[in-house]
């Protein structure tokens, strides 16, 4: 395999006003108008790219080898245990999302949360947008892929986005940076290994009832 | 033959890609392709040969990521001298008669620089700093800074190139799809930022294919006075039979470049995908072309991170309201650091429309160097407004325009000999649009003609410098109309002969005529629509004042420059006077009260309405006095939303709302009562930040915002704030409590280490911490006094510390 690194730019996908409440930790719909209003200040203003590449998983007893790296995190091998092939992928709605929630942090909190839910939000959509375009051109092949997987879940270290930086050329390629602390910036950005599987999973269609926690108050009922 | 001269005559041509063929090579994932110089030096040998062969006139060193990021000072000078060993070799060895140079190559850091990353620009600069001055050491013929997507850290090195050689200096940024670098800049804000400070070249690189950098091309050749280069990708990757290969041919890609060729670019090349191969169609489809020469560009414009501002037809409008001159609220925020109150005046003015703000924060008592460069920094957070920096403190001109991300306006320079010593280097340096007053040693001259003799003088003077004309706006000095009947019209005689005879643009501070007489608005603005007839390309002026306003919009929409009167309109529907709205709700709050005995501006605040809360208190502050106000009136408004949010009856969003309903109230009772910050805190004072490595800080400006509320005086750090900051902040104010807040696991050990530090030098201070990691096991780990899950909780525990007090 070439690990060709591809970029993809993506048209502005649909602001989800339920989600953006659920960040912004409330249910309360009065402050929708408030939203709107963010809306209208962010929108066509965001950029929203895609860069990732796919890898062959090489695996031993006690270490996965990923190619990019060598990984011995338990919670990843479980995860990538029906998998032989991964896609590694870095993804970021650009700098905007951020200059707005620190230009609002200094002078209403209020927007700068709903900035911040409407980034949560924006991310979140690009990486499903994106997760089901793989998805669907796997499927062609009669392969499924599994939720998708990032650096800090579990014992799969924030360290590793070193390496993820370094295959992907995040930053040449969609202009997305590091810090010391393994911070991304633009903040709203993902990374995440997604494997790929010869057996269907229906992980992906019901998010909600694979969750434990029964207390949340967004919980989808029936 | 220096490259500079070669260039005059001939089309200079690069080299093509040295990444894709090192991975030909056998360059594997992760490896760090410069220590290849070193490992695989017959490789990059041959690849720089190959370019010579094939017609480039430059290669570029294998020295792209070469940094101290990446290397310690010891290794990074044997990669890049072995790299220099390369190129000579290939130099010496090549067939090609063409000339032959080699470039200093230098790649972005990967990092993103401060406040939206963790790199300090002047750190940035200390590391281009060390790779340029070993190139200078090992025999570079120029410095090509390439593939930059920020202007800020292409600023910083140029800025290190400059200050570190006298080599000639090509700059080239990666743009995107939309034209645009990632972090915002248009190609117009690059030329204005990158000739300003006198780079040789400006081009465009990476990223895309030839035919997708049109548009770019296009605005850089259209605004460029210096020669423009284009190095472009062989298009984008694609996968075919498990090989990466790009999308445009090397035909394709060489009939695309002798197309821009024709157009006017100089230097050419080849980047990402692009081979030998590429680069020989290129030179052999346009090596018998006639270069086209770059043309010097008549443009005066200033520059942000995102945009450029040109002065042309149409009046460019400077707000004028962040200066403390006659303004006791300014003052007394400037002299309690209260950056935030300055802040949200430029925020205000760019909404009213100005073009650029000016920047002055000039007042006896504080450090204007220090406060300068604070607000030139935070502004840039908070509005993407090219600025003017006006001060008369060179020193504190030369750090702002140091830190500014473009290319700034300078406030001012005048006919004074140390004046002009002073300020033109600086211009020089830093690139900026000078505004330059008509007087000199002798003073202000009373007749025009008197006035244009400076600006003559001025103007050669700043040739002398290298400035050109181009980059000095006049100022012919709007004088008080009730001091002498005579002098605005010789302030507008000399600004048009300085517009017509001299062909120089002009700019007035135009409320200064109307100095000493009342409703200085009329007279402001009806001298404002004269200078506009006589040629005024800019005004520093109040954007708040309608008459201003309606002047500008008035006078674009009769000059042609408002197409369907778009603007005009718009700002009329949205801003012609309607009856005073303020004095309304004086006899309703008095007498209504609601039936739960609540008060209008409790149910404001409760309903979380911003401006009817500000609209109320600036009615109850006639007859109330304020403290009965908040005590009355915000605080239990204040304490029913905050009860709420502790029962989880009332969710974030809206305590915030309400929160900032009351802190409208205050800011009235601030603007009005002539309390200051100390009269009006009756609790005590509490340090906050987010610690040093973690860049988040929605939670910690909420705390803020609660406990200033709740009447602390609330010291606001910042983000990414080192322990030894905070414990001389705690120090210095002996502050008995300190609000922490981290996001990632990653910074917890910072907050940490800032706990045991502030336990064992001020031991009396109590620590709060809150974050999304944190939890109370958590934070008893670290040894805080208090675990705070949101900001009500911190509120409520502040209580009780100040109470014990």
């Amino acid at each position: 395999m070439s690990n060709t690194v591809f970029v993809k730019k993506y048209d502005e996908p649909k602001f989800n006003i339920k989600e953006i409440l659920r960040y912004a930790q409330t249910k309360d719909d009065s402050i929708i108008p408030i939203i709107n209003e963010c809306i209208d200040e962010v929108k066509n203003k965001l950029s929203y790219r895609v860069c990732y590449a796919f890898f062959d998983i090489v695996k031993n007893n006690d270490f996965f080898d990923l190619s990019f790296t060598k990984t011995k995190s338990k919670n990843l091998m479980k995860n990538l245990k029906d998998s032989s092939k991964i896609v590694l992928f870095g993804a970021t709605i650009g700098i905007e999302i951020d200059r707005l929630i620190a230009k609002y942090g200094k002078i209403s909190p209020l927007k700068a949360l709903i900035f911040q839910s409407i980034g949560a939000e924006r991310i979140e959509s690009l990486c499903d947008m994106f997760c089901d375009e793989i998805s669907k051109e796997v499927n062609k092949n009669n392969l499924f892929t599994l939720p998708r997987f990032s650096p800090g879940y579990g014992d799969f270290e924030l360290e590793n986005q070193k390496d993820i930086f370094n295959v992907l050329n995040l930053h040449k390629n969609i202009g997305l940076t590091l810090n010391s602390s393994y911070i991304m910036s633009p903040s709203k950005s993902v990374t995440a290994i997604i494997g790929i599987t010869d057996k269907k999973c229906d992980f992906n269609a019901q998010k909600c009832k694979n969750c434990n926690k029964n207390d949340c108050i967004y919980k989808e009922r029936n | 033959m220096n490259i500079l001269d070669f260039l005059k005559e001939n089309i200079l041509y690069l080299d093509g890609s040295m990444g894709t063929l090192l991975q030909k090579n056998g360059l594997k994932l992760n490896e760090l392709p410069e220590e290849w110089n070193i490992t695989h030096p017959d490789v990059i040998r041959k690849i720089h040969l190959d370019y010579y062969n094939s017609g480039s006139n430059v290669v570029s060193t294998n020295t792209f990521g070469a940094n101290t990021l990446k290397f310690n000072l010891d290794e990074l000078e044997k990669i890049i001298k072995a790299a220099f060993e390369n190129a000579y070799f290939a130099k010496e060895n090549s067939t090609s008669k063409g000339e032959k140079f080699i470039a200093l190559d230098i790649g972005p850091t990967g990092k993103l620089l401060k406040p939206y990353g963790d790199l300090g620009f002047e750190d940035a600069v200390k590391i281009f700093a060390d790779t340029i001055k070993l190139g200078v050491k090992y025999g570079a013929d120029l410095i090509f800074i390439e593939t930059m997507n920020d202007s800020y850290e292409t600023k910083a090195a140029l800025l290190a190139a400059k200050e570190n050689s006298n080599l000639p200096i090509f700059v080239s940024n990666a743009y995107s799809e939309d034209g645009k670098l990632m972090t915002g800049a248009t190609p117009e804000a690059m030329v204005a930022l990158l000739e300003g400070m006198g780079a040789d070249a400006i081009g465009a690189n990476c990223s895309l294919g030839p035919k997708m950098l049109e548009g770019v091309v296009k605005k850089l050749l259209k605004y460029a006075s210096v020669p423009v280069i284009l190095k472009p990708n062989a298009g984008l990757p694609k996968e075919e039979n498990g090989k990466t290969l790009y999308d445009v041919s090397p035909e394709e890609f060489s009939e695309d470049v002798k197309n821009y060729v024709k157009d006017g670019v100089r230097i050419v090349g080849g980047c990402c995908g692009t081979t030998p191969e590429y680069i020989k169609e290129v030179f052999e489809k346009t090596k018998d072309l006639t270069p086209k020469p770059a043309e010097k560009k008549d443009i005066t414009m200033v520059s942000s991170y995102t945009h450029a501002v040109l002065f042309d037809k149409k009046p460019v409008l400077i707000g004028e309201r962040i200066n403390p001159t006659g303004k006791k609220r300014f003052k007394q925020a400037l002299l309690e650091n209260d950056i935030n109150y300055i802040l949200e005046e430029g925020i205000k003015q760019h909404s009213k429309g100005v073009d650029i703000l000016d920047v002055n924060v000039g007042l006896p008592d504080i450090d204007e160097n220090k406060m300068l460069t604070d607000v030139v920094e935070e502004l840039q957070t908070v509005t993407n407004l090219p600025l003017q920096i006006d001060t008369s403190n060179f020193e504190a001109m030369e750090n702002a325009l140091r830190c500014y991300n473009g290319k700034a306006m300078i406030n001012s320079v005048n006919g004074k000999k140390e004046s002009m010593e002073k300020i033109f280097p600086l211009a020089k340096k830093y690139g900026g649009v000078i505004v330059a007053l008509t007087l000199d040693e002798n003073g202000i001259p009373e007749n025009s003609e008197g006035r244009l003799k400076i600006a003559k003088k001025i103007i050669e003077t700043a040739k002398e410098y290298g400035i050109d004309k181009k980059d000095i706006i006049f100022d012919t000095l709007a004088m008080a109309l009730s001091a002498d009947k005579d002098a605005p019209k010789e302030t507008l005689k000399a600004l048009y002969e300085i517009k017509n005879t001299l062909k120089c643009h002009t700019s007035l501070g135009v409320s200064n005529v109307s100095f000493g007489l009342p409703s200085r608005d009329a007279i402001n603005s009806t001298f404002f629509a004269m200078a506009l007839t006589k040629g005024l390309s800019a005004a520093i002026m109040n954007p708040y004042s309608f008459d201003m306003m309606k002047t500008y919009y008035s006078y674009c929409a009769l000059c042609g420059m408002d197409e369907n009167f778009e603007k005009y309109i718009d700002y009329m529907s949205n801003n012609a006077p309607s009856p005073q709205k303020s004095d309304v709700p004086v006899q309703k709050s008095e007498v209504s009260i609601n039936s739960d005995d609540k008060t209008e501006l409790q149910l404001a605040i409760e309903k979380g309405l911003k401006d009817k809360a500000g609209e109320l208190t600036q009615s109850l502050i006639k007859t109330i006095n304020p403290f009965d106000i908040i005590q009355n009136e915000v605080i239990p408004a204040l304490d029913v939303v905050g009860k709420g949010f502790e029962e989880k009856k009332v969710y974030l969003p809206q305590l915030l709302m309400s929160a900032e309903a009351a802190k409208a109230s205050f800011e009235c009772i601030k603007q009005n009562a002539s309390t200051s910050k100390s009269d009006m805190t009756k609790k005590c004072t509490v340090v906050i930040a987010t610690v040093h490595g973690d860049i988040h800080d929605i939670g910690k400006n909420i705390v803020k915002l609660l406990l200033e509320n709740y009447g602390f005086d609330v010291i606001d750090l910042g983000k990414d704030v080192p322990p030894e900051t905070i414990l001389e902040k705690v120090t210095e104010t002996n502050a008995p409590i300190v609000g922490l807040s981290a996001l990632m696991t990653t910074t917890v050990p910072k907050m940490e280490e800032t706990i045991k530090l502030l336990n064992k030098k001020a031991p009396n201070c109590k620590t709060i911490v809150g974050g999304a990691v944190l939890n109370k096991e958590y934070a008893d780990k670290i040894g805080a006094d208090k675990y705070a899950k949101d900001a009500m909780e911190a509120v409520r525990y502040a209580d009780i510390i100040n109470s014990k007090l």
